[in-house]
């Protein structure tokens, strides 16, 4: 640019003289806090176009991310879905084992409190024939397990042990119409013989009828069979008929769930008495 | 040359201010070298006075003892004012010219002093007097000065035809 251009824009050279001299004056002088104004200021400007550059940076990096990096989610979106999937597998193995686990604490819960020696076995079978209600058990005589033990669980009697084997025994289920357990009522101690009928249901025979016997009454194991240790539920009292004869015929509703049966207990001691009926001759 | 006497006249200005300020007219606080500014803006155009208001203020800082650029930014701004006024207007008479060193002289003066001010650097008690006398001393300085430069070759020349005659 020539001399004569610059004399013809003063306005021009004014604001570079400005500039300059202000430049200058800011490089002497201090602010406040003690930092030149040049600093000050040059700082300041400098920050301002620090955030205008990260502000544009940072949202084209948001509409990248938002849009263009989009490319990818679909993908992610099926292999997310997919681990959706398998943890909902996983969360209702989850809860199988947690409903196992309740149960078996359940269990333990009864072994204490039977302050009997038991071991614990899991059904592995059920009957193969519906005329007999029956299931297998994962436990056998290497278990010390052995025919005729009582078999319960947490809400009371099972059956007993018919058979058993190595690694597995057979239990007849106290439902089975060839199962029979002493039993009384434990509210009027009036005793009898619950006996199954290949249904869900049990009856109580041999209870006099002059026996304090209502519904809702709770049935225990008596004891006296020799199998089954005394005082073990077997379920409430259903109904009662007087009926005719000398005894109450008596409907009970067992306390065990048969057909939800997982795990249960094989009672290892025998209950008292039990060496006196070995001792008798077999019918 | 114009450009050398433009230097020359503010060397001067500076020499004034250095030496006579000092030694005679301390207490009218005359400010010679604002005077050849707002000479040079008005003979020559508000770019001539931008240059030689910051030329002049930065030279006149630094002999001082002040923050180097404060008084060159006021007389770079005079400068340009007293310039853009001698284009736009007929400031050939005296006491337009008179009025042009009053308003350079005050506005230099805020600009100076503001910024002092502004930047609390320095006080100003009471600055009223001192900037009014100062403004009358640099407007006769000026007024008288810039009818001397402009007819000291009208008479030079006047007496050089005036020689030929007497013989």
């Amino acid at each position: 640019m020539a001399l004569a251009d610059i004399k013809q824009r003063p306005g021009l050279v004014l604001g570079v003289a400005v500039v300059f001299h202000v430049v200058l004056i800011s490089t002497q002088v201090n602010t406040a806090s003690g930092l030149p104004i040049l600093q000050s200021v040059t700082f300041g400007a400098f920050a301002e176009v620090q955030r205008l550059v990260m502000g544009t940076l940072g949202g084209f990096q948001d509409a990248w991310a938002g849009y263009v990096s989009l490319r990818g989610v679909r993908a992610e979106n099926a292999a997310l879905r997919q681990e959706i999937q398998s943890l909902q597998v996983r969360l209702q193995e989850e809860r199988a084992v947690a409903r196992q686990s309740d149960d078996l604490r359940q269990l333990l819960e009864l072994r204490e409190r039977a302050a009997l020696e038991t071991t614990a076995a899991e059904i592995i079978a059920a009957g193969a024939s519906p005329e007999f209600r029956s299931v297998t058990i994962d436990k056998g005589t290497s278990h010390r397990v052995e025919t005729d033990m009582a078999v319960i669980s947490p809400a009371g009697v099972v059956g007993r042990v018919i058979q058993a084997s190595g690694r597995a025994s057979k239990v007849q289920l106290l439902i089975d119409r060839n199962a029979a357990a002493g039993a009384l009522i434990e509210r009027s101690r009036a005793q009898g013989v619950v006996l199954g009928f290949g249904g869900d249901g049990l009856r109580m025979d041999y209870v006099p009828g002059t026996a304090d016997v209502k519904p809702g009454d709770l049935v225990v194991t008596s004891g006296i069979d020799g199998i089954y240790p005394k005082g073990f539920v077997i379920g409430v009292v259903d109904t009662v008929d007087r009926g005719t004869g000398t005894y109450h015929e008596i409907w009970v509703r067992a306390a065990v769930d048969f057909s939800r049966l997982e795990e249960v207990l094989v009672v290892l001691t025998p209950p008292p008495g039990r060496e006196a009926l070995d001792g008798m001759p077999q019918p | 040359m114009r450009l050398v006497w433009q230097a020359g006249a503010l060397a001067l200005a500076l020499a004034l201010q250095t030496t006579l300020n000092t030694l005679v007219v301390e207490s009218a606080g005359l400010d010679f070298v604002l005077i050849a500014v707002v000479y040079l803006a008005l003979t020559s155009g508000p770019t001539t006075g931008v240059v030689a208001g910051s030329v002049a203020g930065l030279v006149q800082d630094a002999l001082s003892t002040g923050v180097m650029g404060i008084g060159a930014l006021s007389k770079t701004l005079v400068g340009f004012l007293a310039g853009r006024l001698g284009t736009q207007f007929i400031l050939t008479a005296a006491l337009p010219r008179f009025v042009i060193y009053l308003g350079a002289t005050v506005l230099h003066a805020v600009l100076f002093m503001g910024l002092y001010t502004l930047l609390g650097l320095r006080d100003f008690p009471s600055p009223y007097a001192a900037v009014a006398g100062q403004a009358v001393g640099n407007a006769v300085v000026g007024v008288v000065g810039l009818q001397i430069l402009e007819g000291l070759p009208g008479f030079l020349a006047r007496r050089r035809s005036e020689r030929p005659l007497r013989r």
